[in-house]
């Protein structure tokens, strides 16, 4: 099956086609680097996302506390992290890069704090 | 009247470059005003990642960005932060009239650096035709409502522009259990980073509608749905295609304007033909920036130029 | 079970309820005012262009060229009384051929009748000095003296604050669903019952539905479409006196007019609305503006465009309709009430006192009435010495809210205390969110001080009402 997408590893933005089978892919063409076929591979096979978003906080000056994952995540588990984390209260002060959930849903990535909370 | 030897109206990511370069430059006497009760400007509310991977080749978010400069003004023993502090008169002669709360202060400045930012272009300012109902944000305070107030301003949203701020929101709106209905764009490409239009909208099958427009706004009191037509290259709308989106919710991403009505004041209509000695315009009051790094790079400059002239004057 | 016993109950909070509550409470009666909306002013009024018309335009034998001439010269002491700004500055009506001299003269000649002080023809040499950006192709013009701008909406608050001091009741979000006689009327809204001696119909758009309640059936309210162009304020100064075109049987016309807070308005348009609630403007009615007014001043674009909207004219055929109804005695009808209604409103206020005198209310003058009002300030009308005693008295002066505007946290306190209740409410009485930024750097600050003098939550703050919610929950939130 071929797939069309973009590739985002540099502002280039080259337009791959993509041979995919069995949800592994075969080739790949298009690309101007050696950056776009890793990349569409990732993509293809395994796609992940850095999560950024604010858990709400309770007692505190500021109502939101902006938090990123430590590393990406599967793209399949944003919504259920986010899940997750709508049910956080952050209720002490913090410093960038406190943790808020240790390994978010078992992917081994944190959720931690991006400023400072007050 | 206060005299300082540096003002720098501005506490955001270009304000706080100049200032930094200008403290390494030497000047040890600088005042860094900022209108809100925090430093870091606009990135305080830009909590997506994609910031940083040019200056510090790595790859933050807005508030860590800010952190990294935030860190090294609160070290600097030369740079004094006044925030919650407003410009509200600005002379030839570099005076600034400021309120803060609970006071009115009048400063003469020998250099002066303007990092003020930028304000969005509004519904208003492109014409869309209907109803003026609750639900019709810019993309910025729809962005600030959510991540900084932590608000819900609607649950089905149609987005007027493909801007950057336009993309990053139907993301946030997404992963917040909105639904975002549709991004309507006039022209034939995106205005935004393709990194965007793959991360924020392909990611969660969000229609992106070229050459369309929004012809009409409707709802009484709150958004109701928006008329949606093709255009041709002429931007006129090509009859026969007018489709309507239920919504609750309209964002408008169209395009940032400088904001340089405190410099007006002082009779500078041109920021690239400053006839103020000494005075200074740098980040996206100077021109719109696509990545903060560029604007922490030519604000560095700006400092620069502001020890250079205050030096000169010795 | 009744809630209040009123001599006078007026329904509609309008500049024309309004004015005649203001006016009554100089005597000793007990007046009620209902107003469906969240806020006065929120319905006719809201879409007034603050034009006080010196009574060119009307007819010799109207009611509208009687009262709009007495009313313009009313309208000075009110503004005084009352602290509100009125500016006197003139009215052009410019012709371009010699073809159109005689309808000038026509024109004169009716308002020479109605007693329009000071109207003379003015000639090229004059519209070079006192208009020169008045396109160089018109002959001559009518020149009225006595026009004037005002702030449409700072007077109807400003009347009701006057008001309220001197004992009148006003209840917003009230809307009338019947009306009954027992003895006194029994008028019921979705808030409860009022009972009174006299009923006041100055419900705008809304006047023939409620006169019908009241059994008279005559009236009919057509809704007239107005779409309006804000220019921004760096067009201030480009025009002096406020600029007409030959009028047409149906409309005055595509004026180019300045507007009390400083911004240049042109417009509006004149067509049958699709209803009673369609305030939207369309592409036809901008290109249509745009093109008229370039007629009047050339160097108008669009980019000089920064807000638009419509109001709704409430059209009862060519005149108003003020008058005690006979056949349900102690009911006064005041509808139709579009342009002049604003400029006559002190003088509809007047007629409408002695009409009920006329039919049976005793007015014994109140000892106690209070005809001055404290003006509000305004940091942005204020020079700054002045700022700076103000910061002292009060430190809430200095934080400002809305930055395109100069609004400070006080005055948008003292505008919820005042009566504000929305978003809207805030914005016509201090100007907050009507800057270049249309509030996309106070909303949030101005959502949060309206939680905090409402007790309610932020999910609750209103644009303009129930159903305008500014968001749909607070996220986490029940």
């Amino acid at each position: 099956m071929k797939k069309k997408m973009t590739c985002i590893a540099c502002p280039q933005g080259c337009q791959l086609e993509v041979e995919v089978e069995g949800g592994y892919v075969v080739s790949v063409a298009g690309a101007k680097c050696k950056k776009g076929e890793p990349y569409a591979r990732q993509e293809i096979e395994n796609p992940q996302r850095i999560l950024t978003t604010t858990v709400l906080t309770q007692g505190l000056e500021m109502k939101t506390a902006p938090v990123r994952t430590s590393a990406p995540i599967p793209r399949d588990k944003l919504f259920p992290a986010m899940r997750e984390i709508e049910k956080v209260r952050l209720k002490r002060k913090a410093k960038v890069g406190d943790v808020v959930i240790k390994d978010l849903l078992g992917t081994g990535a944190d959720l931690m704090t991006t400023r400072e909370v007050f | 009247m206060i005299k300082r030897d540096l003002v720098i109206v501005g506490a955001g990511p270009a304000g706080m470059a100049a200032a930094l370069a200008a403290h390494d430059a030497g000047v040890k006497d600088i005042l860094l005003l900022d209108r809100d009760q925090y430093l870091g400007g606009i990135l305080n509310q830009c909590i997506h990642t994609g910031f940083g991977l040019q200056y510090f080749k790595e790859e933050l978010t807005g508030p860590e960005y800010a952190e990294r400069f935030i860190e090294r003004v609160r070290k600097a023993s030369g740079i004094e932060v006044s925030l919650q502090t407003f410009v509200v008169n600005l002379t030839k002669d570099k005076v600034l009239t400021c309120l803060k709360p609970g006071a009115m202060l009048e400063i003469k400045a020998k250099a002066l650096i303007m990092a003020t930012g930028c304000r969005e272009r509004t519904r208003e300012m492109i014409f869309v035709p209907g109803s003026r109902p609750a639900g019709i944000f810019p993309a910025g305070l729809a962005q600030k409502l959510i991540n900084i107030e932590g608000l819900m301003p609607g649950n089905e949203v149609v987005i007027i522009g493909s801007g950057d701020i336009g993309l990053i929101m139907a993301r946030r709106f997404t992963l917040e259990g909105a639904r975002v209905k549709a991004v309507i764009e006039i022209e034939s490409k995106t205005r935004g980073l393709v990194r965007n239009v793959v991360q924020c909208l392909e990611d969660f099958d969000i229609p992106l509608y070229f050459r369309h427009k929004v012809s009409e706004i409707c709802g009484q009191d709150r958004v109701e749905k928006v008329r949606v037509v093709e255009v041709d290259d002429g931007y006129r709308e090509k009859p026969g295609t007018e489709f309507e989106i239920t919504c609750d919710t309209v964002l408008v991403s169209v395009g940032l304007i400088p904001e340089n009505e405190i410099i007006e004041l002082a009779g500078v209509y041109d920021v690239n033909n400053i006839e103020v000695p000494g005075l200074f315009v740098c980040g996206n009051s100077f021109k719109v920036y696509d990545l903060v790094d560029s604007v922490t790079r030519d604000s560095e400059k700006a400092g620069k130029l502001a020890a250079e002239y205050l030096g000169s004057l010795k | 079970m009744s809630l209040k016993r009123y001599d006078v109950l007026i329904i509609g909070g309008g500049v024309t309820g309004v004015s005649i509550a203001r006016e009554l409470s100089r005597y000793r009666l007990s007046i009620g005012l209902l107003e469906k909306e969240a806020e006065l002013a929120f319905g006719v009024s809201k879409s007034n262009s603050g034009i006080v018309h010196p009574g060119t335009h009307n007819p010799p034998d109207s009611l509208k060229g009687r009262l709009c001439v007495e009313g313009n010269w009313l309208m000075r002491e009110v503004a005084r009384d009352l602290g509100v700004h009125f500016e006197e500055v003139g009215e052009l009506v410019v012709i371009f051929k010699e073809e159109e001299r005689k309808e000038l003269l026509r024109i004169k000649k009716d308002a020479e009748i109605l007693g329009v002080p000071g109207v003379r023809i003015v000639d090229r040499a004059w519209l070079d000095e006192h208009e020169p950006n008045l396109n160089s192709r018109a002959i001559a013009a009518l020149y009225a003296p006595t026009a004037g701008i005002i702030s449409p909406y700072r007077l109807v608050y400003d009347l009701a604050e006057n008001a309220k001091k001197n004992w009148v009741e006003i209840h917003t979000s009230h809307q009338v669903t019947g009306i009954t006689r027992k003895d006194d009327f029994e008028v019921c809204t979705d808030q409860g019952v009022f009972r009174s001696r006299y009923v006041i119909n100055a419900a705008g758009l809304f006047a023939d539905e409620i006169a019908n309640m009241a059994g008279i059936t005559d009236i009919k309210i057509v809704p007239w479409k107005g779409e309006e162009f804000m220019l921004d304020k760096k067009k201030t100064g480009l025009t002096r006196q406020l600029l007409f075109p030959l009028p047409t049987p149906h409309s005055k016309g595509t004026l180019f007019i300045r507007t009390s807070d400083g911004n240049p308005m042109i417009g509006p348009t004149s067509y049958e609305a699709r209803s009673k609630t369609d305030l939207s403007t369309t592409e036809k009615g901008l290109n249509e503006v745009l093109k008229n007014v370039r007629r009047l001043v050339p160097s108008v674009n669009k980019g000089d465009i920064i807000a638009y909207f419509a109001g709704l004219r409430p059209k009862a055929g060519n005149d108003f309709i003020i008058r005690h109804e006979g056949s349900v005695p102690g009911f006064v009808n005041v509808a139709g009430i579009q342009s002049p209604g604003l400029t006559a409103a002190p003088a509809i206020a007047l007629m409408v006192v002695d009409l009920l005198r006329k039919n049976g209310l005793e007015l014994r003058k109140s000892p106690t009435f209070q005809k001055h009002r404290q003006p509000t300030e305004h940091l942005f009308a204020i020079p700054f010495s002045r700022t700076k005693k103000l910061i002292k008295q009060d430190s809430a002066y200095a934080d400002i809210v809305c930055r395109c505007e100069m609004v400070s946290a006080k005055e948008v306190r003292d505008a919820i205390k005042r009566g504000a209740r929305t978003m809207d409410g805030i914005k016509f009485r201090t100007r907050a969110q009507a800057g270049r930024c249309h509030g996309g750097f106070c909303t949030t600050r101005l959502m949060k001080i309206l939680s905090q003098e409402l007790g309610v939550p932020v999910s609750e703050v209103t644009k303009r009402g129930k159903g305008s919610e500014m968001v749909k929950k607070e996220r986490g939130g029940k």
